[in-house]
């Protein structure tokens, strides 16, 4: 008897050993079992989502970050649905984590910390997630912000298209920073710090459902250190947004509401590259309008303008940046833009949706 | 040559205007209307009206295909789409053009599949891609779209396509300047030519608007410059007592048309004797529906369709608008009950359509006149 309980011994040993491997995953789509929080679950974690992030709260329920003194914590959360999930200048991946960072900088917090939580559709290439991975990690190391927790849920076929991505982002900001729309004033000037509208209709061509071909790219660019350099300039800045959604038409639309003053724009100052005017024109689209991922809109003071785009101009983002328009005292709340003839028109809120999901 | 610089050029814009303002200085108030929703589009667009003197006006006619839609149609268009099996397609435009209770928008929303579409053979690529569905096409539009309606249902027929089906809602244009021209309340002195149709049918079926109505035409382009060119040459008729349909867009258009376009539509479509025009009535012989060898490409046929017709609303006056009775800030739910977000009336839903487009571009307090930059 004392033979057997010692190979008995042996064997329950030899599973414990084993079982305290980590998982490995051999699967190539992602199966529900991925999703239940077991072996599986846990295999995905190791092989694929902790090497790439160097989660610092792997085996905990939440990660503990601390502020700096004379700084207060900053957040925002995104979620990202874009379909399809690359597209020339970017992917879904890449836009998650930039469009965070872009959602910090702009409140003028330097992005540090970023949480990561992918909804995986039953049947999505393990592959595939490997390199959107890899690529989401890259875009956070590159922008110096770590990824501290994140979560991964699986959904039935059918339930989610492919992967959805939500990414919350932690910055810091000194106490000194005001950005807030009650500073903007009559007669500041507005910037915009490149072209319009290339994310939008790069996304738009990448669907492949129109027999268009152009080279847009996506501007999809962190900007954190773009505006950096537009805050240490010692231009005397007002306001900013990153116009994602609905443009810079939408976000200026908001802008005058919340001011109580009205925008002038100015259609000859506009930077609008040539293909992305061009496809426009034929979709009767308005670039004023089509989304951007790597854009920086400001309001800054008017004397300073000039200072403003000096040093936006010297940041590699910034090269194509333009004084576009002012705050005005007229038509409050409404945004008008002057035309190629001195003819002018209201540029309203977008009503519904023209485009596809672009982010 | 190039689109964005050529024709939308300040220098030469100034020089079209201060001819303008010569020519209108010597004569009373004159009202044009542009028939096409284009022109109405470019002219807010590029904010032109603010540029022409004050008693220039120009009036928005009723060349928004999307604007002239009756509610019944879209109210059996929403019942095509809602059948099971089928897979209906149209542009993004028609998708919140108000039915009698509801829109395409909201029967999608409720599961109708319902795909916004760019081309029509787009369509054509998704019945091929799909043979066990029904694949249905909401084919609107004057002239300009119908020959691309038309290809498709030639090309379906050659590949032998069994399930793509077309519900026709073409529409023509002589009809519809005819009626205007014969309405009561008419105080117009001329016409900017609907151009994209002219590209089509050519320049010459207009001619009865001079020749029997007295009223001068110029068929434009798009582009600013060309609509204002073409106000020019309209005042320069006024002004010199000439009555003539000339042609602005000669790049285009082409006095005989576009022979082939004309044949495949003659093939295809047959007219029908009425269709009902939003807020314009039933007009004779200004619609178009697939001619009996195409009957098993029909939507209307394949289904069967309520067909009721809907009043238009009480409160909506897009009647008097498209026919340019009134100005659509003088209809009494303009901007208020009716706005691009809950349209009451189809003028209000289309970019084209003359309320949308005053609604979204014109308002605003006028500024002092600011110079043009030149150069």
């Amino acid at each position: 008897m004392k033979h057997e309980d010692s190979s008995r011994e042996r064997l329950h040993s030899r599973i414990e050993e084993w079982r305290r491997r980590p998982m490995r995953l051999h699967d190539d789509v992602i199966t529900s079992a991925h999703g239940a929080g077991g072996k599986a679950s846990q295999a995905l974690l190791n092989s694929i989502i902790f090497p790439a992030f160097e989660i610092v709260g792997a085996a905990m329920d939440g990660a503990v970050l601390k502020s700096d003194p004379g700084h207060d914590l900053v957040v925002t959360t995104d979620s990202f649905v874009v379909t399809p999930r690359r597209f020339p200048g970017g992917s879904i991946a890449k836009l998650a984590v930039n469009g965070s960072i872009n959602d910090l900088a702009v409140m003028g917090a330097t992005p540090r910390w970023m949480t990561v939580a992918f909804v995986i559709e039953e049947g999505f290439e393990i592959q595939e997630l490997r390199e959107l991975v890899a690529e989401l990690a890259r875009a956070a190391v590159d922008a110096g912000v770590s990824i501290v927790t994140g979560d991964t849920k699986v959904v039935g076929r059918g339930a989610a298209d492919g992967i959805y991505v939500t990414t919350t982002g932690v910055g810091t900001r000194a106490r000194s920073i005001k950005i807030d729309p009650a500073n903007v004033r009559s007669g500041d000037s507005i910037i915009i710090s490149g072209t319009l509208g290339d994310h939008g209709i790069a996304v738009l061509q990448a669907r492949g459902e129109l027999d268009i071909t152009s080279n847009v790219t996506s501007d999809c660019a962190p900007l954190h250190t773009l505006v950096e350099a537009l805050l240490t300039s010692g231009a005397e800045t007002r306001w900013m947004r990153d116009p994602t959604r609905g443009g810079v038409a939408s976000s200026l639309n908001e802008l005058a509401m919340d001011t109580e003053l009205g925008v002038r724009l100015n259609e000859t100052s506009l930077p609008i590259s040539r293909s992305v005017r061009g496809v426009c024109e034929l979709l009767g689209l308005d670039p004023l309008y089509v989304a951007n991922e790597g854009k920086l809109l400001a309001v800054v003071s008017s004397e300073t303008a000039e200072m403003a785009l000096e040093a936006l101009k010297a940041h590699p983002l910034g090269r194509d940046s333009a004084v576009i328009g002012e705050m005005t005292s007229e038509n409050p709340g409404i945004v008008v833009l002057e035309t190629l003839f001195g003819g002018t028109r209201v540029v309203d809120m977008l009503v519904g949706d023209p485009l596809p999901r672009i982010c | 040559m190039s689109q964005f610089t050529d024709f939308r050029d300040p220098v030469a814009a100034r020089k079209v205007l201060g001819r303008i303002a010569e020519l209108a200085a010597n004569q009373p108030h004159r009202k044009f209307m542009e028939i096409c929703g284009g022109h109405t589009h470019s002219i807010y667009r590029h904010g032109l009206e603010e540029l022409l003197p004050e008693n220039v006006e120009l009036v928005h006619g009723p060349g928004c295909p999307v604007c002239v839609i009756p509610m019944g149609r879209i109210d059996d268009a929403i019942h095509i789409a809602s059948q099971p099996n089928v897979i209906f397609c149209c542009f993004g435009d028609m998708l919140r053009v108000p039915g009698g209770k509801s829109n395409l928008l909201e029967a999608r929303a409720k599961g109708a599949d319902i795909r916004i579409v760019y081309s029509p053979m787009d369509v054509l690529s998704i019945a091929e891609r799909e043979p066990n569905r029904d694949v249905v096409f909401l084919a609107v539009g004057f002239e300009t779209t119908t020959p691309s309606t038309a290809v498709t249902i030639l090309e379906a027929s050659r590949r032998k396509l069994e399930n793509y089906f077309v519900m026709s809602n073409h529409i023509r244009i002589i009809p519809a300047i005819k009626a205007i021209l014969d309405s009561k309340d008419l105080q117009l002195d001329g016409f900017i030519g609907p151009g994209h149709v002219g590209t089509v049918i050519g320049n010459h079926p207009y001619a009865f608007v001079a020749s029997e109505y007295q009223k001068p035409l110029v068929t434009a382009g798009f582009e600013p410059l060309d609509i204002l060119e073409s106000v020019m040459r309209l005042l320069e008729q006024k002004s010199s007592g000439r009555c003539e349909v000339e042609n602005q867009y000669t790049r285009a258009v082409k006095d005989g048309g576009n022979p082939r376009a004309i044949d495949v539509i003659e093939r295809v479509f047959e007219i029908r004797p009425h269709f009902e025009w939003r807020g314009l009535g039933s007009i004779a012989q200004s619609a178009l529906k697939l001619r009996a060898e195409f009957a098993s490409f029909d939507a209307e046929l394949r289904y069967q369709v309520p067909g009721v017709k809907i009043a238009d609303p009480k409160a909506c006056q897009c009647g008097e608008v498209l026919r340019g009775a009134i100005r659509p800030w003088e209809c009494k739910v303009f901007g208020t009950a009716c706005t691009p977000e809950t349209p009451i009336g189809t003028c209000m839903v289309s970019s084209e359509g003359a309320c949308a487009a005053y609604y979204n571009y014109g308002r605003y307090n006028k500024a002092p006149r600011i110079p043009v930059r030149v150069g």
